[in-house]
């Protein structure tokens, strides 16, 4: 369960904009009627891109009425799933993983340097307001390991000074090529492919597909 | 090792055209139509006799899975709901997938779904994958677009939509009855089994559940048959599998191999090798953190499959290998998903929610050497404790670590206490990386 703090200061009224009114009812189209409140955390979502990446009281109003849920049932949701926040946050947030296959390949770094260029701590905000950091558990990019999202692009493959590089470029309000800092390709091994070489000169397509359609096998 | 052309996965490394003319050129919604021809019966026979087990870390029959589910559609409809949730620290496979090859997943989807007469597919993709989603929501398009789903989808007379359903950060929605709850609306809190989803699922409809690779390898089997999944691998551990390889080697990676592949080939010629050589390898979490670590010893002979580290009461999990040198703190490693552990638990159950962070102080206790002895078999009984008596299985997940490391380092749990009472620096190398 996430903990996390509920801003102070609230915005008396929310109203959703015609671009979220579209994506609102998008979402909400996806399941079977009555079901309308499975849009919960799409609903949260479309809000917190709407609001500055946080998410007011005023906004889960909004929402319990627009999905005919309790308000209690909103907030339950809200409080439940790290991703929703509750109080303003940077306008760069820093998620940094720290769980183990990060913190094996050095995440104490990229939070060392988080901590020396910016001052942050884990829940830590910059007084001008541009960056906040939060430690968040496993974001799935192990191989890439260690990673650091920044709003919905992760940077993987970080030490200390590629930590660096990166802040330094979004403190110019640049924000680097998303992916791998070394300029690795995806997750195959630095050192070059050890697997599917083979494949590479023909657009991947396999021996077996490529025999079966020579011998007549159509399309659709 | 397996030959290119045995890979499921041709994109995986993301350097071909992921859209549908790219997915079509290499052999996805090739004879789609086809496959849809045969009855539901006869694909759940096809997958059962691949010895396709689920991918997602249960290792459950997915052929014997599919068949639970009802064999005439009554008043409700069915449902597919696909596992994307991919939270399992070590775990990346998915994301490769959903990246690189959506075309394969959306394609699964169809066919898996028609063999379990669902009306509809959710995929519930975990809300920090933002770009994997994009990109699977552009791919789903694309074949709504071509008319390989949605109504009449390949021109077959059966009608099946996919959705895209994004998660918002809990690492239990990737428990299938928790992930039912979150797409329904609520807290992700895992319901009590039975009633199973095959007879009460998603809004109280038959659903069968099934992680990202599961579905996204079955097209495959049934163009190419289930003698051919069945011919990989070892017998009862069939087929390819996806490898995240992550921690001290050299060149971590995603690679498909064949299930069986011994470990240490897996290491040395997919990732590298590990930091320091093979002999300053210290020890091998296999399958994601949730399944209890392996010493050396261990890793010199073992065979990645599900039944090779289930006899060495460990378990293949997600297959995702996790590398500790010599140079690792190995009490930290642990108590830092300890602390993962007691981050995610739901707070539903009383054994968990207060467990596991019971288990992940007395872990930080340990890290230092700041306990007796004794306490060792008190931490382990606590485990003991958590391990089977809740709802779901992360009360195991956070219990099986601790368990496997007090089987195998116990002795340097032991020497931290000595250290620290001679007033001796508990942990030479203060941190593993460094």
């Amino acid at each position: 369960m996430s903990v996390k703090p509920i801003a102070e200061d609230q915005p008396a009224n929310f109203t959703w904009t015609a671009e979220s009114e579209a994506e609102v009812a998008k979402f909400i189209a996806r399941y079977p009627e009555g079901r309308q409140a499975s849009a919960v955390i799409p609903l949260l979502d479309i809000a917190q891109r709407q609001h500055e990446n946080w998410i007011p009281m005023a906004a889960i109003d909004a929402i319990a009425e627009r999905l005919d849920m309790a308000r209690i049932r909103v907030m339950e949701v809200a409080t439940f799933y790290t991703m929703f926040n509750l109080a303003p946050v940077g306008e760069w947030f820093l998620q940094a993983c720290t769980t183990t296959p990060c913190w094996l390949r050095g995440s104490n770094q990229v939070m060392k340097c988080l901590k020396d260029k910016l001052g942050l701590d884990n829940h830590g905000r910059t007084v001008d307001g541009r960056f906040s950091l939060l430690e968040v558990e496993c974001l799935g990019v192990c191989a890439n390991a260690p990673v650091l999202q920044v709003n919905d692009d992760v940077y993987e493959d970080l030490d200390y000074d590629q930590t660096a590089r990166l802040i330094e470029a979004l403190q110019k309000g640049e924000a680097p090529a998303v992916g791998s800092m070394t300029g690795r390709q995806g997750s195959m091994s630095q050192d070059g492919p050890t697997s599917l070489v083979s494949l590479k000169d023909s657009d991947g397509v396999p021996p077996w597909f490529a025999e079966r359609q020579a011998a007549g096998g159509g399309d659709d | 090792m397996l030959k290119d052309n045995d890979r499921i996965f041709t994109n995986l490394y993301g350097w071909f055209d992921w859209t549908l003319a790219g997915a079509r050129k290499r052999g996805d919604w090739s004879n789609t139509k086809e496959l849809l021809q045969m009855s539901p019966e006869d694909i759940v026979e096809v997958m059962k006799a691949s010895g396709l087990r689920g991918r997602g870390g249960a290792g459950f029959p997915t052929g014997l899975k599919w068949s639970f589910m009802p064999k005439e559609v009554k008043e409700k409809p069915h449902y597919l709901v696909v596992n994307a949730d991919e939270s399992e620290p070590g775990t990346c496979k998915d994301r490769e997938i959903m990246r690189h090859d959506p075309h394969k997943l959306v394609e699964g989807c169809l066919v898996a779904g028609y063999a379990m007469r669902a009306s509809a597919a959710y995929i519930y993709i975990r809300g920090e994958f933002y770009n994997e989603a994009q990109r699977l929501q552009a791919a789903i398009d694309q074949a709504y677009d071509a008319g390989l789903i949605g109504k009449n989808a390949c021109g077959s007379g059966y009608d099946f939509e996919v959705y895209l359903h994004r998660g918002a950060g809990a690492y239990i929605c990737g428990e299938e009855t928790a992930l039912l709850e979150s797409l329904e609306g609520k807290k992700g809190q895992p319901r009590l089994k039975p009633p199973f989803p095959a007879g009460v699922g998603l809004y109280g409809c038959p659903t069968t559940v099934n992680n990202v690779e599961s579905i996204a390898v079955a097209p495959t089997i049934l163009r190419r048959g289930a003698e051919w999944f069945a011919g990989l691998g070892r017998p009862k551990n069939t087929g390819p599998k996806i490898f995240s390889i992550s921690g001290h080697v050299n060149n971590p990676c995603n690679v498909e191999e064949e299930l069986g592949i011994p470990l240490r080939e897996l290491i040395d010629k997919h990732a590298g090798g590990v930091i320091g050589g093979w002999d300053n390898l210290l020890a091998v979490i296999p399958g994601g953190a949730s399944v209890p670590l392996l010493p050396k010893s261990t890793c010199d002979e073992i065979l990645m499959d599900f039944d090779s580290l289930r006899d060495v009461r460990s378990g293949l999990g997600t297959a995702a290998v996790i590398v500790m040198n010599k140079q690792t703190d190995v009490v930290k490693a642990i108590a830092r998903l300890s602390y993962f552990y007691k981050h995610e638990s739901c707070g539903q159950c009383t054994p968990c929610r207060e467990g596991t962070g019971w288990m992940w102080r007395v872990m930080e206790r340990m890290v230092r050497g700041e306990a007796d002895e004794d306490e060792i078999d008190v931490l382990e009984e606590v485990t003991r404790q958590v391990e089977g008596h809740t709802i779901c299985a992360l009360g195991d997940a956070a219990a099986w670590p601790i368990q496997g490391l007090i089987r195998h380092f116990r002795p340097e749990m032991e020497r931290r206490m000595v250290a620290r009472r001679a007033g001796q620096p508990v942990f030479p190398t203060a941190q593993a990386a460094e």
